[in-house]
């Protein structure tokens, strides 16, 4: 093994007892333009925001706790492995990659999201999908209200049960509930789930890890009344 | 011709007058609010209310076109490792690609590199063309986050976090069908032709708390390197600008109610902010009253039209301007050679504020390939170009008529009122008097 391979091999552990947000965060920013570890572990997290955010680069860090606002927000092509709880906004705009939580998410988990896949194995709070733009997101357990809002593309995938108003004003995000909706919000109806539903239904939940037989979902989308407006739908608005 | 039975006995109704008859006869027949552009049209107290005193014998004024009469402005140095260096205090408002065609949002980056100033995103994005063609561009991280990315996060010079502006502080936006292009589509990651809107909350943050924390993390993302703005719609703005200092801001964008909109219910521009003028001197309390004026940058917008307008906001403690209506007039906008095609489209010149409608006979508000390849973007940035140096030169006049070596050391001290609204709210003295309306401190 050369020493460049070996160095890249070997896990990079940065403590942030002893080390700042900001010096971590800038060492995984400059993996964008430069070769250096492939593997990076997290210790001590204590609820930090914005952890891990804005990477570019082919790598995995696991954080080892929980973590505050923004975990791994913006990120592109990097594999964030959260072995805690995430407070609000996790894996936001996020662009690429993906952010497994293994424990529970706060409020807008994954919000505005533009690719990548999103794992959150326990519960996710309300807003979770918050006006994503072609991100995945699998959440083993239940999530909150106004879950999907103004959800443009992308599929969110729900094991558990939804909160009031999933799916408000949605566009043409795809939902996957296998639980009780609470309520559905404007222009949210339920949609027929033909094969090839449960077929990318199943490749997401084996993407993410988590067992579960397609077929005990149901497909929610968008009505589409609402697209343009007409005052005959003004009592929706 | 018939002479008409009355010719002196019409009278118009103040309450009912033609254009509120019109208005209540268009609602009956639509069914839906009004919707346009521009900004607020009624008349409210605003800089033309202040008047300069200039030198006398007490006060030493500078040889005009001789003595020297700074005009440049940093923004952004508090925390950011580049701050923006501007030679003009005049900027481009954050105005969209979507609510823009492509050709005036380069026009606008054009106009704006060639003086040495800054324009802004909007609403939709980063165009390439903006960014090639504009040397400092400030990003707009708005709550529809349409087009946001980390790269174009990196690639600006500035990032604004907009909570709100002056025409509609508390609400979003809405880009109509039918200015949905297959461009624009692509760029929000939403299907052709339908109603775009902007929510009026951030999707992953509420209230002062979380916004300290969003900036945290938009400083991480570009490793502390740019100046984050916050902009606010004028309404609570003492309390707004306190609390935007507080979560971490450098530059604060303080956007009074005649700021403009490319598509807003009329009541909504109309009635909702308080206008540029208080909002201004209620920036500069808060800033003073934190010790941070001059640490944090105040860029104060909503119906900047002229260099005096400009000089009288730096007098009241502003570090610059913003443009936006006035800089698309200065393009073309409202131009009296379009009043035949105005007339087409149930407008004209003077009047023109449409630019929800996506029919723009200057090209400028339209997505529309035909209209939009009318505008020429070379010309439209030297109009811009232009516009911005009479800003500049008539700040610098009015500032040398002070006594000023730079238009910073203009002060309010320098201004009167000709109005009561206009003294209390500027708290400047109604001229010819030394009466300050509220100056016992009440706020």
């Amino acid at each position: 093994m050369t020493a460049v391979a070996a160095r890249e091999a070997a896990v990079e552990v940065v403590d942030l007892e002893a080390t700042s947000l900001r010096e971590l965060n800038q060492r995984l920013h400059d993996l964008a333009g430069s070769r250096g570890p492939a593997a990076w572990r997290v210790l001590n997290p204590n609820g930090a925001h914005a952890v891990a955010c804005g990477i570019d680069a082919e790598v995995d860090v696991e954080v080892d706790g929980h973590v505050g606002y923004y975990c791994a927000g913006m990120n592109k092509r990097a594999t964030v492995r959260i072995h805690g709880n995430a407070g609000p906004g996790v894996a936001e705009n996020m662009m690429s990659g993906l952010v497994l939580v293994h424990g529970n998410a706060s409020q807008s988990a994954g919000a505005t999201g533009r690719g990548g896949l999103l794992v959150v194995r326990g519960d996710a709070s309300s807003r979770c999908g918050i006006s994503m733009k072609g991100i995945d997101i699998v959440v083993g357990g239940s999530v909150g209200h106004m879950s999907a809002f103004m959800a443009q593309t992308g599929r969110l995938v729900v094991c558990g049960d939804a909160g009031d108003a999933l799916g408000d004003s949605i566009y043409e995000a795809r939902l996957y509930v296998r639980g009780s909706v609470a309520g559905l919000g404007a222009d949210c109806v339920e949609k027929e789930l033909r094969e090839e539903h449960r077929v990318e239904l199943g490749e997401l939940l084996l993407r993410a890890g988590i067992e579960a037989s397609p077929k005990e979902f149901r497909r929610y989308g968008s009505a589409r009344q609402l697209y343009n407006f007409k005052v005959d739908n003004a009592g929706a608005y | 011709m018939t002479a008409h039975p009355k010719p002196w006995g019409l009278r118009e109704s103040y309450l009912f007058d033609r254009h509120v008859i019109a208005e209540i006869q268009r609602a009956a027949r639509e069914g839906i609010y009004d919707v346009r552009g521009f900004g607020a049209k009624r008349r409210v107290p605003h800089f033309d209310d202040l008047l300069f005193l200039g030198a006398s014998v007490s006060r030493y004024p500078l040889e005009g076109y001789r003595e020297r009469c700074g005009t440049d402005v940093v923004l952004g140095t508090r925390f950011a490792k580049r701050p923006l260096e501007l030679k003009i205090p005049v900027t481009i408002a954050g105005m969209s690609f979507g609510a823009l065609s492509a050709p005036a949002k380069e026009a606008l980056g054009r106009g704006a590199t060639e003086v040495g100033t800054s324009t802004t995103t909007g609403d939709g994005g980063m165009t390439p063309e903006e960014r090639e063609h504009s040397e400092t561009l400030v990003y707009q991280l708005l709550p529809s986050r349409y087009g946001m990315n980390p790269d174009d996060l990196r690639r600006a010079d500035a990032i604004e976090v907009v909570v709100g502006q002056g025409a509609k502080p508390g609400g979003g936006g809405m880009l109509l069908g039918h200015k949905i292009s297959d461009r624009v589509a692509e760029m929000r990651d939403l299907p052709k032709g339908i109603d775009q809107r902007s929510a009026s909350r951030h999707p992953d943050w509420t209230g002062p708390d979380d916004l300290e924390i969003k900036i945290q993390e938009l400083r991480e993302i570009t490793d502390w390197e740019k100046p984050i703005f916050v902009k606010v719609g004028a309404t609570r703005t003492y309390y707004d600008v306190q609390l935007a200092v507080k979560a971490g801001a450098d530059v604060i964008v303080v956007d009074g109610m005649q700021g403009g909109t490319a598509a807003t219910q009329d009541v909504f521009i109309e009635h909702v902010g308080i206008p540029t003028l208080p909002a201004t001197r209620l920036a500069v309390d808060a800033l003073q009253e934190l010790g941070m004026h001059r640490r944090v940058q105040l860029v104060v917008s909503g119906g900047i039209r002229s260099g005096a307008d400009v000089a009288k906001a730096l007098a009241l403690g502003a570090d610059a301007c913003s443009i936006g209506t006035a800089a698309l007039i200065a393009m073309g906008d409202n131009s009296p050679e379009l009043e035949e095609e105005y007339r087409k489209i149930g407008s004209a010149a003077g009047y023109y504020d449409d630019y929800q409608a996506g029919l723009d006979p200057a090209g400028i508000s339209t997505q529309d390939d035909e209209l939009a390849a009318r505008f020429d973007a070379e010309l439209g940035g030297r109009r811009i170009a232009n516009f911005l140096r009479v800003l500049t030169l008539e700040t610098q006049t009015l500032a040398r008529a002070c006594g000023k070596s730079h238009v910073h050391n203009l002060e309010p001290e320098d201004l009167v009122a000709l109005t009561l609204e206009a003294a209390a709210m500027a708290r400047v003295p109604l001229a010819g008097t030394d009466w300050i309306p509220g100056a016992d401190g009440s706020r």
